[in-house]
């Protein structure tokens, strides 16, 4: 099942979703390369976190394919798992129990020997310079820490992959550069970040992006191309045309 | 319109709020910002008349929050910063629901919402608890706004409401203005803060300044460059190690470089050429309310 280091580490093919009648993804097909930081964007509802859930082995297609790290998401949704890191639009980190808790708490998840999580532990708490907030409880602390804590966690077990759904809607304008520099911290060690933002600054900040719109891709390029294709200024008039384009 | 006098409040040992006073003008658009943990929600929880302060008082329309509250409670909107509707009622009869207890109906205030709402309204039978993080962000304001409050408390509004929507609903907000309506909103995002008449700047539960956004601009004066490069990421790094530099944060394909005192825009260029960077330009630029923010302490 292992995937040679040149093919894709994310490969969509058709996928699909649907909820009743409605199409909430619609026969999505793109690849991603290793290492790539790659922006998938798209208005409220455009079909961004469905297809994440489906790509993480949470969710299974209606029809279609995607293999994530070689591994096919509906037939080893368990084994993609392993495999990537997640963090939801929601909160990923149990809000009673403390930093240090939950990193020993998701370390056990993820198969690390309780030395070892004990040790990964301290260690992120320095490099996040978290050590003010290591025995308080997750839900009394500032969104923009939590955030950089949930991803730490995510990259806990060394994943290929790691899949961000809005990692930092709602957090402040200095924290939320913080967090695009372990983003590509991570890219530089050869994770591959998948992420999903509605600031047009970061999507800058991604080496290709995607723009979902009725739960398809409607575009597909770095954001210096698709700023000429579109004969755009900015990622945001990009994102203009295709959200609500001129009848 | 909204008074603060020295409002304090802690939990535990955590010092949310520490003597806050606010004066908030009758039609004023007045914006909220500040870093993670501020104090901002904990704030607009007591003007809301949810959470007591430990000390100080507030009025809302000439009435104390403490004694008042059920009085407050009609005439203001508040959106919280977590979702809060019914996740098992529909779009539609959340609205119905929130227009219901306020003695009112969808149809009677429908052009106050409608600009947000045309949005939701293909999906008005859905349940709640079935929207994406957006749609839930734009149902939530529609059920502030359903009873036509004369203030609106907004905590974060459009955190998770995607660019042009957030366009939509500031637009959105200026026309509530001309209604005569007062608010008070929260943001992360400093494009919004830009289109507020006054901002609070907030930090460790104190306010740190008030004021247009203009004259917390004018205020800056760091020496300011916008420094481009084909590596971003790399530059980012390098010119955090050049000697006049105070500090560097990417802003889209840019890094605002600021100074601690002002150099020739040709020496931070040679700077990069000689570290190999490639596709150099370095140009000096007015601060933004972002910048403003980035380096207030
Ligand atoms: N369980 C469900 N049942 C019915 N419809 C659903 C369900 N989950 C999601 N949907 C619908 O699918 C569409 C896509 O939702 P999704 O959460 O993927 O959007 P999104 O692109 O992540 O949006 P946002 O930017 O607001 O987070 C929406 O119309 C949503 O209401
Ligand atoms: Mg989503």
């Amino acid at each position: 099942m292992q995937n040679s280091p040149q093919s894709p580490i994310i490969e969509a093919s058709k996928l699909t979703k649907q909820f009743g009648a409605f199409t909430a993804v619609d026969a999505i097909s793109f690849e991603v390369e290793r290492g790539e930081i790659f922006g998938f964007l798209g208005a409220n509802g455009a079909g961004k976190t469905t297809a994440m859930r489906m790509l993480t082995g949470l969710s299974r297609p209606t029809s279609g394919q995607a293999r994530v790290a070689g591994i096919d998401v509906a037939a080893h949704p368990e084994k993609v798992k392993q495999r990537i890191g997640y963090m939801s639009q929601k909160f990923s980190l149990y809000e009673d129990l403390t930093v240090m808790e939950n990193i020993r708490f998701y370390g056990g998840i993820y198969g690390l020997p309780r030395k070892q999580a004990r040790q990964a532990g301290s260690q992120l708490i320095e490099q996040l310079g978290m050590e003010a907030f290591a025995r308080k409880q997750v839900s009394g602390i500032p969104l923009g820490w939590r955030q950089k804590l949930s991803f730490s966690i995510a990259l806990l077990h060394q994943p290929d992959v790691v899949f961000l759904d809005e990692p930092t809607g709602g957090v402040d304008p200095v924290t939320r550069r913080q967090f695009w520099e372990m983003i590509y911290q991570a890219a530089e060690t050869g994770t591959t970040v998948f992420v999903t933002t509605h600031y047009m600054d970061e999507a800058e900040y991604c080496g290709r992006v995607s723009i979902m719109v009725d739960g398809q891709i409607a575009a597909l390029d770095t954001p210096d191309r698709l700023k000429s294709e579109f004969q755009a200024a900015n990622m945001h008039e990009v994102f203009l045309q295709l959200t609500r384009p001129k009848p | 319109m909204i008074t603060a006098q020295n409002l304090s409040k802690a939990y535990g040992k955590t010092t949310a709020l520490q003597e806050v006073s606010l004066t908030i003008q009758a039609g004023e658009l007045f914006g909220l910002i500040g870093p993670d943990g501020a104090g901002k929600t904990t704030l607009l929880r007591i003007l809301g008349t949810l959470l007591l302060p430990d000390a100080g008082t507030a009025f809302l329309d000439g009435k104390p929050v403490v004694e008042s509250y059920r009085a407050i409670r009609r005439a203001i909107g508040y959106m919280p910063g977590t979702f809060s509707l019914y996740q098992d009622l529909t779009v539609e009869e959340n609205l119905h629901f929130f227009a219901t207890i306020f003695g009112t109906s969808i149809a009677e205030n429908y052009e106050l919402i409608r600009d947000i709402y045309v949005q939701l309204e293909p999906f008005k039978n859905r349940r709640a608890g079935q929207l994406s993080g957006g749609m839930k962000q734009k149902l939530a304001l529609c059920c502030a706004l359903i009873h036509r409050p004369r203030i609106l408390l907004l905590d974060e509004p459009t955190t998770g409401v995607d660019p042009v929507s957030r366009e939509e609903f500031w637009a959105m907000l200026q026309r509530l203005k001309s209604h005569g309506i007062t608010m008070l909103v929260s943001t992360p995002y400093m494009d919004e803060a830009s289109l507020c008449d006054r901002v609070a700047l907030m930090r460790d539960g104190q306010v740190l300044s008030t004021g247009s956004p203009q004259s917390l601009i004018e205020a800056f004066d760091r020496p300011l460059l916008a420094v481009q490069a084909d590596d971003t990421y790399r530059m980012l790094t390098d010119l955090r190690q050049f000697e006049s530099t105070y500090s560097a944060f990417a802003f889209g394909h840019a890094v605002h470089l600021s100074l601690k005192a002002p150099v020739w825009p040709e020496l931070v260029q040679s700077y990069l050429l000689n570290l190999k960077h490639t596709g150099v330009s370095v140009t000096p630029i007015a601060p933004s309310i972002e910048d403003v923010f980035i380096h207030a302490e």
